[in-house]
């Protein structure tokens, strides 16, 4: 039967390599060959795994504490690390001298080529957590035997002197997370009301598509923000971020829904449907043991497709103040600071959590296709 | 026709129904009533009020009665014309949204029509030249205006504008026209600034319409009916025109519902950034000072706005395309 559904390109190759495998590989290895040959999408996976280490190892990669605050250290531009000296390899940054304009009074900082400030890997640093169990003060990236003056700002610092680099690293990691629990949720109400509604079909049907159809013609920025606005300002940040969470997937399972009704739909009309229900298997059996499997390939596409939606509507609350709030750290809060124009074009590197925003929403929607492709190796 | 014509009416007055709720449950939601937050800021602004008054307050809105009942109260005001107050700016709710709203509509139509007008032809384009550099180019775009969210969009352009241009880009009026009332001059200013976020906005929805159209027109180019008539020998762009742009054509109308809620959304958010004065920088400003009946009446009032817009389009899709009458029946 496979052999005869198989794509011919797909036998093709396999053939033409004098390889058989093909003809015994199981579903998943299917989709698995046929993904592997969706370069981008295994690029964006391969991308988005390294936000999830991000996400993971936040505390190590950071150079310093996200929330330490130094006025004297506001708006300091990015200090680009010098990878050689001359020809011989010996990382380090220049030192910055910080001085008050006596006309303009801003803070003016002057780089000190003179002055090298030696960086190291594996340096000893701040304090932290190393998966909020293991006690641990050893980071990527430090400079030598750092006084007070000797700082390390790659990407530069906000208005209160922290940071721009190591809060960046602490916003992937709520940003890219809250994706992650929300569209969980969504997931959850999405099999649960698509299910029911294309299994069941009838009246319940028509009332959930109602439903769906309803929300969908409702702008969901101004809902999301009339929500999140009810978030009191005094909770705190665990709090703030199931919140949130809980907000956005009240919205976003519509979608999630769609496609599994569909498939629930397509699939009741399967010969190994009618087969099973001929031989006795109960509903249950039925919907877990031969309906399930079949379409949790396409499940997993279209969960990967929603997520860059939702990491956008974290990043678009917080923008505007609804979302996540300081002392939070994630990509819109970061992207707070850039809201007046005027100020940032003096400080361009403000604007710099832009870039993994559209990043990881461009490695979700290319991975989400590659997905889709490979969702049904025998088509 | 008259069928589908009611079903969507019906449709479209349950969702203003549930539109309603929703706001009213968005007012409802902050914590303590909102007698005693206006009270508050009443007393902040030295006013005195008394027990009995404060009482009386929460006996017309029925704030000591169940949901359904203040519900029932708020919609029979409304009905009346009477929205509330918006206690920041201690005027009728309707006064302070003046032609906000109706801005909001301009910007959101002109947002559609640049999404059309952009595209159709690189849709076109991206069919009939599959795999040329401009189709990758298109693509390219298009996957970056699918990921970018617009209001960063509307940030690097911002940024652009003010440090290349020594313009700032924002607003719909210039300064002189901004309080004036309306007069050619003042339309003249307003089309000459609203070109620039109305295509910010049009940026996603045009990225997702090339896609589709990209994919329905080479699906219909590859039909045998195409082949014939090349083969008869009518001219390349009258085949393409004629026949399966046409086909083509019909997901894009029938796409407009969930479009008009995404550029709706889009134009919010944009406008808090571009500081446009339509209703979004209002909205903004009214939730985070908790003044939930402007902010409610607000949801409301763009919820029913894309609910109406939502219904035209209906009525025009099922005017272009008599199959979509019989598909939803």
């Amino acid at each position: 039967m496979a052999e005869e559904t198989l794509i011919h390109s797909d036998i093709e190759v396999f053939e033409a390599r004098g390889d058989e495998r093909i003809y015994a590989a199981s579903q998943w290895q299917l989709m698995w060959w046929r993904l592997r040959k969706h370069r981008l999408a295994m690029v964006s996976g391969l991308v988005l795994l390294l936000f999830y280490a991000t996400v993971i190892g936040a505390d190590f990669m950071a150079t310093a504490d996200p929330q330490e605050s130094n006025a004297q250290l506001g708006l300091m531009r990015p200090q680009p690390v010098r990878w050689f000296d001359g020809w011989t390899f010996s990382p380090h940054v220049y030192a910055i001298e910080g001085k008050r304009d006596p006309r303009t009074f801003k803070r003016v900082y002057q780089a000190d080529p003179n002055q090298k400030l030696p960086v190291r890997f594996f340096a000893r640093g701040f304090e932290y957590k190393f998966l909020g169990l293991f006690p641990a003060n050893l980071h990527l990236l430090g400079v030598e035997g750092a006084r007070a003056e000797d700082t390390l700002f790659i990407l530069g610092t906000d208005l209160q002197g922290r940071d721009l680099w190591s809060r960046l690293l602490y916003g992937t990691r709520i940003s890219m997370t809250i994706g992650l629990v929300s569209v969980a949720l969504s997931l959850f109400l999405g099999l649960l009301l698509g299910g029911v509604s294309g299994f069941y079909g009838g009246w319940l049907d028509t009332l959930i598509q109602r439903v769906i159809e309803i929300l969908r013609s409702i702008p969901t920025i101004p809902l999301w923000m009339g929500l999140a606005a009810a978030v009191p300002k005094d909770w705190s940040v665990t709090k703030m971020y199931f919140a949130i969470t809980i907000i956005i997937s009240l919205i976003g399972w519509t979608e999630l829904a769609r496609v599994v009704r569909g498939r629930f739909l397509s699939l009741r009309e399967e010969d190994f449907v009618t087969a099973a229900e001929l031989s006795g298997a109960s509903r249950m059996r039925i919907i877990f043991r031969h309906m399930v499997p079949s379409f949790m390939s396409h499940i997993i596409a279209a969960t990967t497709l929603a997520l860059p939606a939702i990491i956008i509507a974290e990043t678009s609350l917080s923008f505007l103040g609804l979302g996540m709030r300081p002392p939070a750290v994630s990509w819109g809060v970061l992207l707070q600071a850039a809201q007046q124009i005027q100020a940032v074009a003096l400080t361009p590197w403000l604007l710099l959590p832009a870039v993994p925003v559209v990043v990881a929403v461009l490695a979700f929607n290319f991975l989400g296709d590659g997905l889709r492709d490979a969702a049904d190796p025998y088509g | 026709m008259l069928v589908y014509l009611v079903r969507r009416f019906f449709l479209a007055v349950i969702t203003v129904w549930a539109v309603s709720l929703i706001s009213f449950a968005i007012i409802q939601l902050p914590p303590g009533d909102f007698v005693t937050a206006y009270i508050g800021q009443l007393q902040a602004m030295g006013t005195i009020v008394s027990q009995a008054e404060s009482e009386a307050l929460r006996m017309e809105y029925g704030l000591d009665r169940s949901f359904a009942v203040q519900y029932y109260k708020w919609v029979s005001r409304i009905f009346e014309g009477d929205f509330g107050i918006a206690m920041e700016y201690r005027r009728p709710v309707l006064e302070v949204i003046g032609d906000r709203l109706l801005l909001t509509a301009v910007l959101t139509f002109t947002s559609i029509m640049f999404t059309w007008i952009l595209a159709i032809p690189i849709g076109i384009y991206s069919a009939v030249k599959q795999y040329s550099l401009g189709d990758y180019f298109f693509t390219f775009v298009g996957f970056l205006g699918l990921a970018l969210p617009n209001f960063l969009l509307a940030l690097v352009v911002l940024y652009i504008g003010f440090v290349f241009f020594n313009a700032n880009v924002g607003g719909l009026f210039s300064p002189e026209y901004a309080d004036a009332p309306y007069t050619w001059g003042k339309m003249l200013d307003l089309l000459n600034h609203l070109w620039l976020p109305s295509i910010i906005l049009a940026v996603a929805g045009t990225a997702q319409l090339i896609r589709v159209l990209r994919a329905n027109l080479l699906d219909e180019l590859r039909k045998p009916y195409v082949i014939t008539a090349r083969a008869k020998g009518l001219a390349g762009w009258r085949i393409i025109m004629k026949y399966p742009l046409r086909v083509a054509l019909n997901p894009l109308v029938s796409t407009i519902g969930y479009l008009l809620p995404l550029i709706v959304s889009g134009s919010i958010i944009i406008s808090v950034v571009m500081s446009l004065p339509t209703v979004g920088p209002l909205l903004l400003k009214a939730l985070l000072a908790q003044d939930m009946f402007l902010a409610g009446t607000i949801i409301l009032l763009i919820g029913v706005m894309t609910v109406i817009g939502t219904f035209i389009s209906d009525l025009l899709l099922a005017w272009i395309d008599p199959r979509i009458q019989l598909e939803t029946m």
